[in-house]
């Protein structure tokens, strides 16, 4: 009786650890193809530069508006420029991918353009500085239609305003 | 599903015992044998002939209006016109007393005839519709309007004739307004087009210098709203199509979006977004008074209401991801209708208020399906690499829709075109367009 209980325990026991390893070897297989981690685009090929080493771009995963790591730390480069420059304003530009209904789409890219926003805010600039326009998917930088086009076009993106 | 079942067989036992004809169409489900109709050249005289190539610069404009007639009812699938060929009598003869065996002996089920004349600068029309296997009229019937309006007569005879048939109104007599693209993908030019349903008289309505998307009719169809970028700034617009003026509705301090309007169409319904936060409002058109319907931190947009103006359908990610809501029109009792596998998008109510379409994304795959408004009886009417956007046919038995092709790597391949579809799942078909098309809207019966 005793025996056959733990038997049982041990057994949910590696049974649980079994499904845990099942779900962290999900996570952390990270298809790499181009440049891309998970489905967040990596690359820096098609940035361009509000100044030297500022680049103007930021990238997010599908249907999300999370800034990652190497989002922030863009964006904390452009907030160090942006306070080195007060005289310029801009203008955070939101876009989505092809693979969303057009007015979902512009709705998303509306919130990642203020993830975006609020991040430079939290980083002291000052709001009126900065103005967000979504275009929804309507303004791709890629034109194919495939898992790294996508994630090039799913951006936000500084522009100088003035 | 039974009681739909059973609504139908209501509606076809009371059509059945008021008509007395023989011949009746069944439009509730897939129909995979078309009526074979015969419809004979409209007759011409001599005198009419020399005034149409005056005034129209068209030698027979009978024959004309018959060929409008004929592809509006191939193009419905209901029916199977016949190739004129084979047909024995001459017009002006079947005009007036169609010879039934010579008819039958093509085996067209119903036939119909015509005149016109064009004199002191107005177009008469009269036309009948004959019951070939019953061998007499169904009916008859006569307008007057100026020459320039000769494709439009052939919609309302097509009207006129698929009512006599199915028991419900026609739209053929309907424009669809739509945004029509050119150029890349990355470059790509949209400008308001509007035409008529089968794909002739297109205009444009803006010049493409800045972009436009999603317009819709209000429910007199001399209206358009629609979401445009001039200056930068997207908000919604008002558009009248006879005068050309317009004006911004949505002028809020952000973007406004996804507008419609009600079915009176004395408000507009739209999607604001401020702060990353995209809510639903309406516009009073005649006061001006904006309310706020939605207020939640998600998105909420695509709204659109229920034909007797006491519901709201629209699209929010409130539960993680994108689904379809149905709420009362003052934005309480909002409840979550959409359970199935994916993503839903776009839900649009339809006229008869028993439906409500939308576009669903499940596994890379887009849908066009239809929902009752509880959100039970889903049905996928298509699936396609991506479409979106359906809008219903006034009658409701039809949605028209976009579709886009897949690019290579290099964007070449793409494209847009609009695609329409009967509720049953058959009939799809692509709509003739100038140019790429997307965002179609489908306009009332002008007619009425």
């Amino acid at each position: 009786m005793n025996f056959s209980k733990s038997f049982r325990n041990t057994f949910l026991v590696i049974l649980l650890s079994l499904i845990v390893s099942a779900c962290a070897t999900k996570k952390t297989t990270t298809t790499v193809e181009g440049q891309m981690q998970g489905d967040v685009y990596t690359g820096t090929d098609t940035v361009k530069y509000l100044a030297d080493g500022v680049p103007d771009r930021v990238f997010f995963a599908t249907n999300e508006s999370i800034l990652t790591t190497k989002s922030r730390d863009t964006l904390r480069k452009q907030a160090n420029w942006l306070r080195e420059n007060s005289s310029i304003n801009v203008v955070v530009e939101g876009h989505a991918d092809e693979r969303g209904t057009r007015e979902y789409n512009l709705a998303l890219g509306e919130r990642r353009a203020n993830a975006a926003k609020d991040y430079l805010i939290t980083y002291g600039i000052s709001a009126d500085r900065i103005s967000v326009i979504s275009y929804g998917k309507e303004r791709p930088v890629d034109s194919g239609s495939n898992p790294l086009s996508w994630s090039k076009n799913r951006r936000s993106v500084t522009v100088k305003a003035n | 599903m039974i009681r739909i079942i059973n609504i139908f067989f209501i509606i076809f036992f009371l059509l059945s015992s008021k008509a007395y004809s023989l011949i009746e169409i069944d439009i509730t489900r897939g129909n995979l044998d078309p009526l074979p109709i015969a419809v004979s050249p409209l007759f011409q005289d001599d005198n009419s002939k020399r005034n149409s190539i005056n005034e129209l610069k068209i030698e027979n404009v009978g024959s004309e209006i018959s060929l409008v007639v004929e592809n509006n009812l191939k193009i419905s699938g209901l029916f199977n016109p016949l190739s004129k060929e084979a047909f024995l009598q001459k017009p002006d003869i079947a005009h007036l007393k169609p010879r039934f065996e010579d008819w039958a002996l093509i085996k067209a089920q119903a036939l119909i005839t015509g005149k016109v004349t064009i004199e002191d600068k107005k177009l008469k029309v009269e036309f009948r519709l004959w019951d070939i296997l019953a061998g007499r009229e169904m009916m008859a019937l006569a307008f007057t309007t100026v020459p320039g309006n000769w494709r439009r007569v052939g919609h309302i005879i097509s009207d006129k004739v698929y009512e006599r048939l199915t028991g419900e109104k026609g739209y053929f007599d309907t424009r669809i307004i739509y945004v029509s693209e050119e150029g890349p993908k990355t470059a790509r030019v949209k400008k308001l087009a509007i035409m008529d349903q089968d794909g002739f008289n297109t205009k444009y309505l803006t010049l493409g210098n800045e972009l436009v998307l999603t317009p819709r009719f209000n429910p007199t169809s001399q209206m358009v709203t629609y979401l445009s970028y001039f200056k930068n700034l997207p908000r919604v617009y008002l558009l009248d199509i006879e005068t050309g003026t317009q004006e911004v509705v949505g002028d809020f301090p952000g973007m406004t979006f996804a507008p419609r309007f009600s079915p009176d169409g004395k408000k507009i319904i739209m999607s604001f977004a401020k702060d990353g936060n995209s809510d639903i409002y309406t516009m009073d058109l005649e006061n001006r008074i904006v309310e706020r319907i939605t207020n939640h931190p998600s998105i909420d947009t695509s709204p659109s209401y229920s034909p007797d103006n006491r519901f709201i359908t629209f699209n929010s990610d409130r539960s993680g991801f994108q689904q379809i809501y149905v709420m009362k029109s003052d934005g309480s009792n909002v409840k979550r209708i959409s359970f199935g596998k994916g993503l839903y998008g776009t839900p649009v109510w339809s006229p008869r208020g028993d439906l409500i379409a939308f576009t669903k994304l499940h596994k890379g795959k887009f849908y066009i399906g239809v929902m009752r408004t509880d959100g039970s009886g889903e049905r996928l009417l298509t699936e396609n690499y991506y479409q979106e956007a359906p809008s219903w046919s006034p009658n409701g038995r039809v949605l028209i829709f976009y579709r886009e092709t897949k690019s290579n790597d290099k964007g070449e391949g793409f494209s847009a075109k609009l695609w329409s579809i009967d509720l049953t799942g058959y009939n799809e078909r692509q709509v003739q367009t100038e140019t790429d098309a997307s965002d179609p809207s489908w306009s009332s019966l002008l007619s009425n």
